[in-house]
């Protein structure tokens, strides 16, 4: 028998719902800053921050870093980066009101033992973190605002994450099936 | 009129706050559709659990028809939004690697903050992956640098791309999503459910 919490901390938003939600503040966002949302683009602030901080002569020779440094902006004062902030403290409130903030667990398919889970969590982010600065986003600013400003590069990226995600499962199934 | 800010209606001091506003809103939203979750992700390349498809799709529907709506009553000048770029050969190898960090690890990055927060650590894990990829993406740019401006069309869109009109992709991918909605259902049917 399951308690009452965990009924509710399992209940979520219907998910067409969910998508209007997204979609109306997507719609928003662009119609009042004229860009979409994003998510990538704050980790790379940070990497960009630190490097300037630990090492500053080296970032502004760094082929890559040094094109997101400028002399009137500090790396962290960034519009991404404030709207991650955001999406802690929101996804904060919505799991506090659910009953889903616990404290720190991970949270894996009962095949695979949590050290597996969170090797393959590293890869995966790593993975990802390095795909997006080819696809110049990620799934928040690549595929899903590309997509609906009608960017072709957001389009592809659409595509390409979930086309390549569909083509992969079945190598990792056992991690998640 | 729009966008707001670029046409004076809204200082630009105000945009830290409307972007911390957007964020709030934003992982709100993500988090109550059950993003926060890695195995309910995942569920869209297995067919046990098609909240992705359902949420991400239906966003970018109605982002979309707003805009294609917003345009026709004057509302926003979409000559100045921001269009990303279009590298070819960096977006593909961009998007094949992501795919393949999905899959591997459950989250994507906006998600694995939503699981950050609620105190998963698999979500926290794949947050320092994150910042490690782009370190060393940065490291190795002298070697990619190729690849990551291969391809350059400039920001294209589209209807530029498929030489159609705006309106007429909405409609056609307004249709194409509802289909891969009935048969996202279809399959839903056919796999067993998994405990979350």
């Amino acid at each position: 028998m399951q308690t009452n919490t965990e009924d509710r901390s399992k209940r979520y938003i219907n998910p067409y719902f969910g998508g209007v939600l997204l979609g109306l503040l997507l719609l928003f966002t662009i119609f009042i800053t004229g860009r979409g949302l994003g998510a990538s683009g704050a980790v790379k602030s940070s990497v960009v921050a630190t490097v300037d901080r630990v090492a500053p002569s080296y970032a502004v020779k760094q082929d890559y870093l040094k094109k997101f440094i400028s002399d009137t902006q500090r790396p962290m004062n960034n519009w991404l980066v404030f709207e991650t902030i955001g999406i802690f403290a929101g996804a904060f409130l919505s799991g506090l009101f659910a009953g889903r903030v616990k404290k720190f667990r991970v949270e894996h398919s009962p095949k695979i033992t949590p050290k597996t889970r969170l090797i393959y969590a590293t890869l995966g982010g790593m993975l990802f973190g390095i795909g997006s600065q080819f696809g110049r986003g990620c799934t928040s600013g690549a595929a899903l605002s590309g997509t609906a400003t009608m960017a072709t590069a957001g389009f592809l990226a659409m595509i390409l994450i979930f086309g390549s995600g569909y083509m992969f499962a079945y190598f990792f199934r056992k991690l998640w099936i | 009129m729009g966008p707001l800010i670029a046409n004076g209606y809204i200082d630009p001091a105000w945009n830290n706050v409307i972007a911390l506003l957007v964020g709030i809103a934003f992982g709100y939203i993500l988090e109550a559709s059950g993003f926060s979750s890695s195995r309910k992700l995942a569920g869209v390349f297995y067919g046990y659990d098609f909240v992705v498809l359902r949420v991400f799709m239906t966003a970018v529907m109605v982002a979309m028809v707003g805009l294609v709506y917003f345009n026709y009553m004057g509302w926003i000048d979409l000559s100045q939004i921001f269009i990303l770029p279009t590298y070819m050969t960096s977006v593909i190898v961009g998007g094949v690697i992501m795919g393949l960090g999905f899959v591997m690890g459950g989250f994507c990055p906006g998600t694995s903050f939503t699981g950050v927060a609620v105190g998963k650590l698999d979500a926290l894990f794949f947050s320092i992956g994150l910042y490690l990829g782009i370190f060393i993406f940065s490291l190795a740019f002298p070697w990619l640098e190729k690849i990551y401006y291969g391809g350059d069309l400039g920001p294209i869109t589209l209807m530029e791309s498929l030489g159609i009109s705006r309106g007429l992709f909405t409609f056609l991918f307004v249709l194409a999503t509802l289909g891969a909605f009935w048969v996202a259902s279809m399959v839903k049917k056919r796999v067993k459910d998994i405990e979350i």
